[in-house]
């Protein structure tokens, strides 16, 4: 054997090393930029104003907590992410990054995130994502996501709960606010999954998991999104009137909800045959709106309470 | 196998452990930041006060 053949070897035996991003992608940083910002306007939104710095510190927290949870869940869900192909490349099933390391990442991440939350802002607020991370891997990930094909409703709570974290962080207490940005995202998730079960059919199918589409049949979930858009839509505007929302606010939800609701009544209306002849277009675009809708509505109420200092945000 | 000082793993892994220096050196810098911040506040001289009388 040459020096050549040696390092030619060794070389493809650490291809499929993990470098430092693929440690980082366990914290699905996706999933952290959309609690980032509900966190975000869940502290601005709240009546006490906070320290720059700590606030910088307390979303860094959380967006961290969040981070721990989805490493976690990775380590958990290590069997279903190799069969489903939305999840194959993700650092464990693709060899880079062994189960035992993303357990150990995702305790040590979930201790220090809570901790240090504590430390910064308030216990309660500490004690508040301590729960959340508890909730979205042990009750959503090692129970209900594999039991009920309610698991996106009930899994969507943890998802939810960022925007109250973050108000609890700037004031140590609790308000009906807070619970009507966790309403509303709770209330998003369900529709905004579902579509991605509906083009993403076979995935779920495969992996075994009781999404709706599979123990149901696709019109009962074409439905479901249906009834859960309008309830939604009840509950965005609605949120127009209390202390976060304001005109900005409502004329955003009213444009929003309008066409939000408009797809999921196009497709309530289709049919499998309709959806397989132009690839789920319908359904892709309602998935791609429901981003925007959630980021929108947030952004909405980030508005009203950057604007309240200077009189111009809210009702008053 | 001794490491030279050189060594073929130092630079396979450099990314990833240039990744752990960054994070651990903003770490410190956040403890500090923070430590700072709560110093300074109003509870903390408020307290000292108190101390003092």
């Amino acid at each position: 054997m040459t020096d050549a053949s040696i390092n030619a070897s060794t070389a493809t035996a650490h291809a499929d090393e993990a470098s430092f991003g693929d440690y980082f992608a366990l914290l699905k940083p996706r999933v952290m930029s959309l609690v980032v910002f509900t966190a975000l306007v869940g502290l601005l939104a709240a009546p006490v104003p906070v320290h720059p710095f700590v606030g910088f510190c307390a979303i860094l927290f959380i967006a961290i907590g969040g981070g721990a949870s989805g490493a976690l869940n990775m380590w958990w869900d290590a069997d279903i992410d190799k069969v489903m192909k939305r999840t194959k490349g993700r650092p464990i099933p693709s060899g880079k990054v062994e189960e035992g390391e993303a357990m150990a990442i995702g305790l040590a991440l979930s201790g220090l995130s809570v901790i240090m939350l504590g430390l910064a802002t308030n216990w309660f607020a500490g004690a508040f994502l301590g729960f959340t991370i508890f909730f979205y891997v042990v009750v959503y990930t090692m129970w209900l996501k594999r039991s009920t094909p309610q698991n996106i409703v009930i899994g969507g709570a943890a998802g939810a709960f960022p925007p109250v974290i973050g108000w609890v962080a700037a004031t140590g207490s609790m308000a009906v606010e807070p619970w009507l940005m966790f309403a509303l995202t709770f209330m998003w998730t369900p529709p905004h999954f579902w579509a991605l079960a509906l083009f993403m059919r076979s995935d779920y199918d495969d992996a075994g998991v009781p999404m709706l589409t599979v123990t149901h049949g696709r019109r009962a979930t074409r439905v479901h999104i249906l009834v859960y858009t309008a309830l939604l839509a009840i509950l965005a505007v609605g949120t127009a009137f209390s202390g976060i929302g304001g005109p900005i606010y409502l004329t955003v939800a009213l444009v929003m909800n309008a066409l939000f609701l408009r797809g999921a009544w196009r497709i309530s209306r289709r049919t499998e045959d309709d959806s397989e002849f132009d690839n789920f277009k319908v359904e892709r675009s309602f998935f791609k709106l429901s981003l925007l809708y959630l980021f929108l509505h947030f952004g909405a109420i980030l508005v009203e309470a950057l604007l309240k200092p200077h009189v111009l945000g809210g009702w008053s | 196998m001794s490491l030279r000082k050189s060594h073929e793993l130092h630079q396979r892994r450099f990314s990833r452990n240039l990744g752990v220096g960054l994070t651990l050196a903003a770490f410190i810098v956040i403890v500090f930041g923070l430590t700072i911040v709560k110093v300074s506040g109003t509870d903390f001289s408020m307290a000292t006060q108190e101390i003092q009388n």
